[in-house]
């Protein structure tokens, strides 16, 4: 609490990025966790909330007449524009925000206070919900050909790599170790994914020390025995998936990629995906665009290529499915690597496994697939996320790309995956919240030094417990497109690749289609089961009934149903819905419903259960997050009453400017 | 004529049929009047295909020794190829093909041959009166009346004979007021919304000339759609400079001296050959298998076809917006009335009118506000996007309209009675057709050549219940309210069910669509049965009770 300087700010506004004229007035809190402004008067008190992790970045804008504008970027794309009366508490509470959004340990972070009332059991439950073993038991290692190996049981080979690792059963303790000296970070080949059916694999790795000429012994022997445990295939494949101008750059400074003589029977490939930096310019000139105020079709289009971003979202998926095929159609195994081995290796690992795999594309599964391709084989969470204050140069959306590959996907294949868009958003969100101890750190061992397990929560525990919010409706376990590999189209099909605007605008609910296919179909779904389960009971009673005379409680059920049934319809028609401006400097895009988008804030608020000290800041809280939310809704709801824009002073904007 | 003139080979065998995401099948080619047919002797699986000459947009040869290749490029955006065997039976084929689909008599159509396999339950061509119409507008206001004054074309050659207008207007007025609108095309009432009374009318240009000039009976008319104190928006299509040259040439705008009740937005809607460049090429960059990412994306933008879609659908919004929310009666038009001007006031009404969100009344706002309009489908869509004709007539204005319908849908899953395939279907058969619907370029020539007697509706066909079927949206909830579309670049996209649909894999999307048609057909099963053994239950409970008694 040292850091908060002014605790509480009155009568600032809160602005809507898209049209100045929404504006509103309210009250703004600096709390220990959040940033969190309530509205002043009317019966509703809407309130943001934003977690200090969530801040990515803070502005402090020119004092104009009406006060000092404050600019909060937010990680999960939110973005938030705040005026602050008096220039000194604008000045009070940016270096406060600048002080919280930047914890410089790990106890400061939110994981360590968030207390969602569960006791220890249910606490050591949740994080037993993904367990890794009984993953590799499922896939159908330790085998004949795998076996798991202790060599770094104590982290004492590699740090960055989980104590528990499976190689190759003809991959003595000796061949590791020799690698492990022969690969960057000492990060040596691994198995990340068995294809039981073929006895394919993928394994990762860091790259190879090779500079322009090393060679060394037990790495091309750990290659060989990768190979020997496919015997089924003649050779593997060694995918580089970093632009060969990178790797060759590398061998420049002792390191590099495998030379196709030294090694036995690999076949050597690049796929060129870019790095971290240029993925985090990229990102940036992304949000850029969705930041433009009014963009024009052109602004977008054009922006949005030159982003670059979504050619790497491609680049990512080819790599993904280059290596797919490689295991599920010719049988061959592959080694995996980029510099490191935690980014671009992390991505293209899991792709590859989501596609191969049908058990990755179920909710459980893919929390798995995330504990095991990025968790486990120590992806650097703190840093690319920025969750302590750390060098912005190591930052960059390394995860998220991954998430957005599987939205792809999923906009490909509608039928294939049981959980819903929402899921993959709100991973997204976790990972920077750290409101929970997964994605804590950078690696399996500082965690277990960190006792994440004794002092924070599972997400994994938390998402599940919540599963039916997540649950794609389309999804039926014996739909063909939920078995065997997913097929999905390569080169040139550029088009399929789409911007994804629930998630990089996903605060902007006036952007989105105002009616959700998704909530719809679940709560027909919801319905169904209802009906399936009075059938059974009316069925019941109507044998009851022909056998014997009783019946007497019908009048109740009868009331029951019909109120069901209401229920339905009313959640599906309560539309309200008001026009933009249409006009050529069009600015607003208002306009949703009530019954829309309660998700965002379930996941501030509802689990968070926040023990404020001002009663009044849960009390009243209807559960909204987006700041869209707040200004754009018309005080009835509904969609017949005049709007703001119906005002003489608006009209008279909306039509001079046409 | 004779078809058998033009058809100098009129069977190939052993040709090969490609198309694309299919395997390449061997078969026969056959030719006839109307169609290409060709059909696969395989024994497993018989395939045949049957495509329209008229839906033929372009044709291409290419010989590798004595093996002829056709290219054809459909209407429809499809483009299949034919490997045919011999020289001259390929070189045969494919001038018949030309000279077949491009038969410059409307006579010699299809339509005009076509016989159909079905039994007609309602004839199509007299399913969406004006009449009708009117007499569900009598019943909530008695402000307006039907005209005959247009009854033999001859005071707008491009309106159906019965109009809507204000009561207080009559012939002689409408008379005068025609000549001074281009082409005759006088105001009339194209939408009447109930909730405040509010008018939406449609016209061509004033011609007003460099000199101004008015007309008292034009500015009484417009006027008397207006509430005591309340003033208009004249929504004119064009940018105000262009409306300004347009003085130049007779045309012009309403001046607000003799308006003085008016105000005039502009706003600017693309017009003919603009629109079909941009349609060609957006069709040429789906069509490229050969780029990048960042050169898909920039093709996409240049070929500025989304840009189009925005500019209509803001036009469209605003004019809502002017009606709905500013309770004020709407004028628009652009130069002829025809392209534009439709597809602003359709637009208007597929936000504010939850009836033209249903199948039936998305046909009558088709018939009413385009064939009957006088939107001359015959020239604008005599070709589609691979045409090379340097004609200045072709524009997909009727598309771009189908596509807006299309990214309102797609905002609105549940608000629509109609499906995707609706608004694909209404774009194939404007292009090519066995119905003589969408032939002619008003009702006047339709009425000449005699469609209605000599040809089947599209209707009649559409409205039998096993088509309606396939067009329904399993996701339909009646939603009384008006609709307010988003149009940020967010939130359009491209329309892959027209644009990628033969350069894409289908069957996912497809199977999603079944697997939600199924889940909500499973619920209303359910439900149903519910509701009889509640009802059975009840019963036998109240013959209890009465036995007790």
């Amino acid at each position: 609490m040292e850091h908060i300087r002014m605790p509480k700010v009155e009568n600032v506004r809160l602005l809507d990025r898209l049209s100045s004229r929404r504006a509103v007035v309210g009250t703004l809190y600096l709390t220990a966790t959040h940033v969190i402004f309530v509205e002043n008067g009317s019966e509703t008190r809407k309130e943001t909330w934003v977690l200090h992790s969530q801040i990515s970045s803070i502005e402090k804008q020119a004092t104009t007449a009406t006060g000092c504008p404050l600019l909060i970027r937010c990680k999960n794309f939110q973005v938030i524009q705040l005026v602050i009366p008096q220039e000194r508490d604008c000045h009070d509470v940016y270096i406060s925000l600048i002080r919280l959004a930047r914890p410089v340990k790990y106890e400061e972070l939110y994981c360590f206070s968030f207390n969602p009332k569960l006791d220890k059991e249910e606490r050591e439950q949740g994080w037993k919900l993904v367990d890794l073993k009984e993953e590799y038991n499922r896939m159908g290692v330790p085998n004949n050909y795998w076996q798991i190996s202790d060599v770094n049981r104590d982290y004492g080979v590699c740090d960055s790599y989980p104590t528990e690792v499976y190689v190759p059963k003809s991959a003595t303790a000796h061949i590791i170790v020799g690698s492990s000296k022969f690969r960057s970070r000492r990060r040596f080949p691994a198995l990340s994914y068995y294809c039981k059916g073929n006895n394919a694999s993928i394994c990762r790795s860091s790259q190879p020390l090779s500079g322009f000429s090393a060679r060394c012994l037990e790495d091309e022997q750990m290659l060989q025995a990768i190979r020997k445990a496919n015997p089924g295939s003649d050779f593997i494949y060694v995918v580089d998936t970093r632009p060969k101008l990178n790797a060759m750059a590398n061998r420049a400074a002792g390191k590099g990629y495998e030379n196709e003589d030294n090694y036995s029977n690999i076949k050597f490939q690049f796929i060129g995906i870019e790095n971290i930096h240029v993925m985090r310019n990229s990102l940036q000139k992304m949000l850029e665009v969705c930041e433009l105020k009014s963009p024009s079709m052109s602004d977008f289009l054009w922006g949005l290529e030159n982003s670059g971003w979504l050619k790497h979202i491609k680049a990512i998926m080819d790599a993904g499915i280059f290596i797919a095929k490689a295991v599920a159609e010719e049988g061959v195994s592959v080694l995996v690597h980029c510099s490191d081995g935690w980014d671009r290796t992390a991505q293209v690992c899991s792709v590859a496994s989501l596609l191969l795999d049908p058990y990755y594309r179920n909710m459980k599964g893919f929390m798995v697939l995330i504990e095991k391709d990025w968790v486990s084989f120590g992806h650097k969470f703190n840093h690319r996320y920025g969750n302590l204050d750390g060098d912005p140069k190591e930052i960059s959306p390394v995860i998220d790309q991954f998430i957005e590959c599987v939205w792809q996907l999923m906009e490909q294949f509608p039928c294939a995956f049981e959980f819903n868009e929402r899921f993959l958003i709100h991973i997204q969100h976790h990972v920077y919240s750290c409101q929970f101890g997964n994605f804590l750190c950078n690696s399996q061992k500082e965690r277990r030094e960190l006792k994440i397990k004794e002092r924070t929560y599972s997400l994994w525990a938390h998402l599940w417990k919540n599963r039916a919010d997540y649950l794609n409706p389309l999804y039926r376990p014996d739909h063909s497109q939920t078995q065997g590999p997913l097929h999905p189209q390569i080169a040139p099909c550029n088009f399929l690749y789409k911007f994804w605007s629930g998630m990089y605008n996903r605060f902007e609910k006036g952007l989105h289609p105002r009616q959700s296919v998704t909530d719809y179909l679940m709560a027909v779904k919801e319905e169904t089961q209802q009906l399936e389960e009075e059938l059974e009971v009316l069925q019941e009673r109507l044998a009851n009934l022909q056998k014997s005379q009783s019946g007497n409680n019908k009048v109740k059920s009868k009331q029951q149903d019909r109120s069901k049934q209401f229920g339905l319809y009313t959640s599906n028609n309560s539309l309200a819905n008001t026009p933009q401006e249409y006009s050529n400097d069009l600015k607003s895009f208002p306009s949703r419903s009530p019954s829309q988008g309660d998700e965002d804030s379930a996941l501030i608020l509802t689990q968070d259960n926040l023990k404020s000290s001002d009663p009044d800041l849960s009390a009243n809280s209807d559960q909204e997050s987006g700041v869209e939310d707040l200004s754009c809704r018309s005080p009835s709801g509904g969609g017949c009453l005049p709007s703001e824009d119906s005002g003489k002073d608006s009209d008279e904007a909306v039509f001079l400017a046409g | 004529m004779e078809f058998a003139e033009l058809i100098k080979t009129p069977r190939a065998d052993n040709v090969v049929l490609h198309c694309p995401f299919h395997l390449a099948v061997e078969g026969t080619l056959c030719l006839t009047g109307h169609h290409l047919i060709f059909s696969s002797r395989r024994q497993d699986n018989a395939e045949e295909l049957w495509l329209l000459h008229s839906n033929i947009d372009s044709i291409e040869k290419r010989f590798v020794g004595s093996l002829g290749t056709i290219v054809i490029k459909c209407k429809d955006l499809r483009i299949i190829q034919l490997d045919i065997p011999g020289m001259e039976e390929c070189l045969n084929i494919a001038s018949s093909i030309e000279a077949l689909s491009t038969l410059d008599s409307v006579t010699l159509m299809y339509p005009f041959f076509y016989r159909p396999m079905f039994e007609v339950l309602e004839d199509g061509w007299s399913s969406f009166l004006l009449e009708q119409e009117f007499e569900l507008l009598s019943s909530v206001t008695n402000e307006w009346r039907l005209s005959c004054v247009n009854k033999d074309f001859s005071v707008c050659p491009s309106y159906p004979p019965v109009v809507i207008v204000p009561k207080s207007i009559d012939d002689e007025a409408l008379r005068k007021v025609a000549l001074f609108r281009q082409g005759g095309r006088f105001p009339v009432l194209s939408y009447y919304h109930k909730k405040n009374g509010m008018a939406m009318l449609r016209s061509s240009q004033p011609l007003t000339g460099t000199n101004g000039r008015r007309c008292k009976e034009d500015e009484k008319l417009v006027n008397a759609t207006l509430r005591s104190g309340r003033r208009g928006f004249v929504i004119d299509t064009r940018p105000l400079a262009v409306a300004q040259q347009a003085r130049a040439k007779g045309g012009g705008f309403e001046q607000e001296v003799h308006y003085p009740q008016w105000r005039r937005i502009h706003k600017y809607i693309e017009r003919f050959n603009i629109l079909q460049e941009s349609f060609i090429k957006l069709v040429e960059a789906c069509n490229d298998q050969s780029h990048n990412m960042d050169r898909w994306l920039s093709k996409l933008e240049a070929s500025n076809w989304l840009t189009h879609i925005k500019e209509l659908l803001t036009a469209a919004c605003l004019a809502a917006q002017c009606i709905d929310r500013e309770g004020a009666s709407v004028l628009v038009h652009g130069s002829e009335g025809t392209d534009s001007t439709l597809q602003v006031t359709s637009l208007a009404q597929i936000i504010l009118d939850p009836r033209c969100r249903t199948i039936r009344g998305f046909q009558a706002l088709v018939v009413r506000e385009w064939l009957q309009a006088g939107h001359p489908f015959q020239q604008r869509c005599a070709q589609s996007a691979y045409s090379n004709s340097k004609q200045k007539w072709e524009a997909p204005v009727f598309l771009l309209f189908l596509e807006c319908v299309w990214q309102i849908h797609r905002q609105f899953p549940c608000s629509f009675e109609f499906n995707e395939q609706f608004l694909i279907m209404l774009f194939e058969h404007a292009y090519a057709s066995q119905f003589g619907t969408f032939l002619g370029n008003n009702e006047n020539e339709r009425a000449k050549l005699k469609l209605p007697q000599k040809t089947m509706s599209l209707w009649s066909w559409v409205n039998r219940p096993e088509e309606l079927a396939r067009f329904q949206n399993p996701l339909y909830e009646a939603n009384s309210l008006v609709i307010w579309p988003s149009v940020a670049p967010q939130s359009l996209q491209l329309w892959e069910g027209v644009f990628l649909r033969w350069n894409r894999p289908s069957k996912f999307l497809e199977e999603a669509e079944e697997e939600r048609i199924n889940i909500i057909k499973y619920n209303k099963e359910l439900q149903a049965k519910v509701n009889a053994l509640r009802r059975q239950l009840a019963e036998m409970e109240t013959d209890e009770v009465e036995q007790e008694e």
